[in-house]
């Protein structure tokens, strides 16, 4: 495969993550009812649909980013929910900000997601430690940062990687946001949902690139 | 087995937006293009309430949209906040130019949702402001209660804002009374069975045949703890000592009380919890101004109660005095 993805293959991939997103909604609900209210499974593959029905009919804009933009914002004024804006940022920030361009190589989808991780970050005030999908993206950005120059699927392996340790370190962690966070140590032994989705959304990126060799 | 009288799960929401709407049309119409109520016969020219939330709670949010009450409701999925286009598309159908306050729970995705429609709106020139609920005293430490999570006293802040925006005080104004009303008032719930999302597989949470969950939240959100089940005398005397320890109430104090059903809880049971809570507020000296039973903020058919307690000044008695309709709740002006 070559070392970017161009229009068709980003709307392909948006395409191929909110599906994963969309098959695993029962088992994401089932982890966010542990410690939250089970609807992050429901809310991620409403809005994953919808990111879906957005770039299936957008075409030919010259400008890959543009798609992660636009399905960020189908999520983002669709959703509700703290997911909703989180996840829709997460998309959207980054594919607005980056320059637009026919196609995404290794470095440039690790600088969209950095971009998208500070929006978040911003706007959602949490820091890696408590226990939101911030503790498997930063880690997971961070990795695309240091392996940038070694190729998309190599990037992606070592994104994928950090953002399972990321959600799996959720485990240990109290919650100061969201639901969760009235649980105090009750919360402890559980994953949080949302680093669950971004683990999800890492690895299906990884697969895809993978596939497509 | 997840019973639910409905069609598909996908249509739940549009499918009741749209016959609670046709049922309460005298009253209530749709804000074209999004999920909101809004009041037919709403006032101009005075300071704009919204409120909002997931849905899940009717007849909050949308049944406390009325004369007094709020102008208009976004309303989101099953307890997900509305998005920001629905919130702001929402206050700009209500709003008349002296600006709009929001008034919902405090949860991070309500807050993040109405941040941003905030913004939408104050980029349009819309003066906007919001008071987050947040009377739950189950939900954080007195030290945290930025923390704490808004349950069933949306009743009061809705109430006392409503009737300050009635009387044409200034945005600033309004916000001071909703804050100050939040301020005064503490709630406190138990959980007897779950709630269950339509179209999920599990119930919210499972509870053993003799056990409750004590403090928990609005959603079926783990309380803070899980005890074996205990006579209602037992219970209100629990409760209204959690209230009053975050709350001193003093003799001579006034107060609202309000028992609130999560959603199967009968009128039955509740005013049997009711008449301890009055006997114990009686024992300290603490006048009730006014009382309610009734299941305002539900979750779906989750099984318990909560007691919210509104502690009132002559201020706040003045604006809590005014008269308000909804179908779901009204007040008789004293």
């Amino acid at each position: 495969m070559k070392e970017f993805l161009t229009e068709d293959k980003v709307r392909e991939m948006i395409v191929y993550i909110a599906d994963k997103i969309i098959e695993n909604k029962a088992q994401l609900s089932d982890i966010d009812s542990q410690i939250g209210d089970g609807d992050h499974g429901f809310g991620m593959a409403g809005g994953m649909r919808r990111a879906k029905e957005k770039v299936l009919v957008l075409e030919n804009c010259g400008n890959a980013y543009k798609l992660f933009e636009a399905a960020g914002k189908a999520m983002l004024m669709s959703m509700g929910g703290a997911s909703g804006v989180i996840f829709g940022s997460l998309y959207f920030s980054g594919g607005k900000e980056m320059a637009p361009s026919d196609r995404i190589d290794a470095a440039g989808l690790a600088n969209m997601f950095n971009i998208s991780l500070l929006a978040i970050k911003e706007r959602g005030k949490a820091q890696v430690g408590d226990k939101t999908m911030v503790d498997a993206l930063e880690p997971a950005v961070v990795a695309m940062e240091e392996n940038r120059e070694k190729g998309l699927l190599t990037m992606l392996l070592a994104a994928e990687e950090a953002a399972r340790q990321g959600m799996e370190a959720t485990k240990g962690m109290t919650a100061k946001f969201g639901r969760a966070k009235n649980l105090f140590e009750r919360a402890v032994g559980h994953q949080d949902a949302g680093a669950v989705s971004v683990y999800i959304i890492f690895r299906s990126m990884r697969e895809f690139v993978e596939n497509a060799r | 087995m997840n019973k639910k009288i409905i069609n598909a799960v996908d249509d739940v929401i549009p499918q009741m937006t749209e016959g609670f709407i046709a049922a309460n049309s005298r009253h209530y119409e749709k804000v074209p293009g999004v999920n909101g109520v809004a009041y037919k016969k709403r006032r101009t020219g005075k300071t704009a309430l919204v409120v909002g939330g997931g849905s899940g709670h009717e007849p909050m949010f949308a049944g406390f949209v009325g004369k007094g009450l709020a102008d208009a409701a976004a309303c989101g999925n099953i307890f997900a906040s509305p998005d920001p286009g629905t919130v702001a598309e929402t206050a700009k159908f209500v709003q008349n130019g002296k600006g709009v306050l929001f008034v919902y729970g405090n949860y991070a995705g309500d807050n993040l949702n109405f941040d941003m429609a905030e913004e939408i709106l104050q980029e349009e020139g819309i003066e906007t402001a919001h008071v987050r609920v947040r009377d739950d005293c189950a939900s954080a430490p007195p030290e945290r209660t930025e923390d704490r999570r808004g349950i069933a006293g949306d009743v009061f802040v809705i109430k006392t804002a409503g009737a300050a925006c009635d009387k044409g005080l200034s945005l600033a104004e309004v916000k001071r009374i909703a804050e100050k009303t939040c301020l005064n008032l503490r709630s406190i719930g138990v959980g007897l069975s779950p709630g269950q999302i339509p179209g999920a597989e599990k119930p919210t949470f499972t509870l053993g045949d003799n056990e409750m969950e004590y403090g928990l939240g609005l959603h079926g959100e783990p309380g803070v703890k899980r005890t074996v089940m205990r006579p209602a005398d037992e219970l209100a005397f629990v409760m209204v000592s959690a209230i009053t320890e975050d709350m001193p109430l003093y003799s001579g104090d006034e107060v609202c009380v309000l028992i609130n059903g999560l959603g199967c809880t009968t009128i039955m049971e509740m005013s049997i919890v009711y008449r301890k809570v009055a006997q114990l507020l009686g024992e300290k000296g603490v006048a009730i101004h006014d009382a309610d039973i009734n299941s305002y903020c539900t979750c779906m058919e989750m099984g318990g109660f909560s007691i919210s307690i509104l502690k009132l000044d002559s201020e706040l008695k003045l604006y809590y005095d005014t008269a308000c309709f909804s179908p779901y709740y009204a007040k008789e002006g004293r």
